[in-house]
């Protein structure tokens, strides 16, 4: 987990700045995902290429019949999914921060003009050191989105919902679903179909059948999340 | 870990970065720092012990593993990292050095320490220029040392001490492939925003 605090830390803005289902879809991510990868599913495949063993002593025909089992380790892929499908997050975050510090300087503008209007007294106009979210409405201690802040809220997770279907139709279309103990391999130099045997398949089948489920929990909860805010942007425009 | 003294370094830039600088340092962290660390290591983590050789005589195996990868393109993908991080430390020092200033004057010379004015704006200019040149030149680097950005599985070697041409095979060549792609594109990306931030700098 120690890896993945340079992500961690941009998400936990994120988790502050979320609604309920962003929160608990957050939470998915950091526990099921990056947690269950770095401990768990590492250790699986770490010695993948050294106890993939292939029946034939044909000095290379091993290097080359796993790497046309595996273009690229599940390992890795899942790692790449974790990080695209977080970024639309980080991107809302950063227009976010954006805003905020264009409404800040703003603010600090329209203090300056009224301390000059006013005349030089002993106004004292209080700079944030770190600027809140004032798109957020806390009222009833309920957050509320308003704005274009909604608009690119939306969109991340648009672009995050389009993430997570590439890359489970992208792992369908590269391997299937279930891992087969046995690879038969037909490349040269190997000199006939050779039988190739993966390490560990059904330990690796428990886990990618785990991370294929969470995926599916990740589209779904942001799916509901899509849906809750349309469902609101609706009744604030019948509001209006 | 010494990426984390990099990236505690950095996170000091953070501060006095332009909105693409942000974006920028963003960029390095999660898709080249993180994707270094947490994937493309491991991609490379046995490679010479799985290049193998078709050929039983001693040696021949060592010296053409170093012949075809006489730095292996994960640690030029750390040193392009790491150099192309540092040039912001510059902007980091600049304004260390005008506080520095400001203490041993007692009285405050500058409207505010990390305001893009003067000397420092030129300091942000050249650590700009310097992080692209480094781009570049890594890019120009790691085409020349691998002709190209692809990684063949089969390469043939005839150096001493190998008796004749000898087929050698290189362990996980599509993965690497696919990360290699990963970093030139990633690489670009960062040169683009540069060009960016630094058209956005001389225009304003």
């Amino acid at each position: 987990m120690g890896d993945w605090s340079f992500l961690g830390e941009f998400l936990e803005e994120v988790h502050k700045h979320s609604t309920v289902i962003g929160k608990v879809w957050l939470t998915v991510l950091f526990i099921f995902r990056m947690l269950v990868l770095g401990a768990a599913a590492e250790s699986s495949w770490g010695d993948e290429q050294a106890d993939f063993q292939c029946d034939t002593i044909q000095p290379g025909c091993e290097n080359v019949c796993y790497d046309q089992a595996f273009p690229i380790s599940h390992i890795r892929y899942w790692v790449l999914q974790i990080i695209f499908v977080s970024t639309p997050s980080l991107v809302y975050m950063g227009h976010a921060m954006h805003t905020v510090r264009m409404q800040e300087k703003r603010k600090l503008r329209e203090a300056e003009r009224a301390k000059e209007v006013r005349g030089a007294g002993s106004y004292q106009y209080p700079v944030a050191e770190k600027a809140e979210l004032s798109c957020w409405e806390e009222g009833n201690g309920r957050i509320v989105l308003q704005g274009t802040l909604l608009n690119t809220y939306v969109c991340s997770i648009l672009i995050r919902t389009t993430m997570e279907v590439a890359f489970i139709v992208g792992q369908y279309l590269l391997y299937g679903i279930f891992l087969d103990t046995l690879h038969v391999c037909r490349r040269s130099p190997c000199p006939h179909p050779v039988n190739c045997y993966v390490s560990r398949p059904t330990e690796k089948n428990v886990f990618i059948v785990f991370m294929l489920a969470v995926g599916a929990l990740s589209l779904l909860l942001s799916l509901a999340e899509l849906y809750h805010l349309g469902w609101k942007k609706i009744r604030q425009r019948f509001a209006k | 870990m010494g990426w984390m003294f990099l990236r505690d370094l950095l996170t000091g830039v953070n501060k006095y970065s332009t909105g693409i600088g942000r974006i920028w340092l963003a960029v390095v962290f999660i898709f080249r720092l993180l994707v270094y660390m947490v994937a493309a290591e491991h991609v490379w983590k046995d490679e010479q012990k799985e290049f193998e050789c078709n050929i039983k005589q001693p040696g021949c195996e060592n010296v053409c593993f170093d012949h075809f990868f006489p730095i292996s393109q994960i640690r030029l993908w750390a040193l392009q990292l790491i150099m192309v991080s540092t040039p912001s430390l510059l902007v980091v020092l600049h304004v260390a050095y005008r506080e520095g200033r400001e203490k041993r004057h007692r009285k405050k010379l500058y409207v505010s320490l990390g305001m893009m004015d003067g000397g420092l704006w030129y300091t942000y200019l050249i650590s700009l220029i310097v992080k692209t040149g480094f781009e570049i030149g890594f890019l120009v680097l790691f085409y020349k040392l691998y002709d190209g950005f692809s990684v063949p599985y089969l390469m043939k070697c005839d150096l001493k001490p190998c008796p004749n041409t000898v087929d050698c095979f290189i362990s996980k060549p599509t993965e690497k492939k696919i990360f290699i792609l990963f970093l030139v594109i990633t690489s670009c990306l960062c040169i683009v925003l540069n060009f960016i931030e630094l058209s956005f700098l001389v225009l304003k």
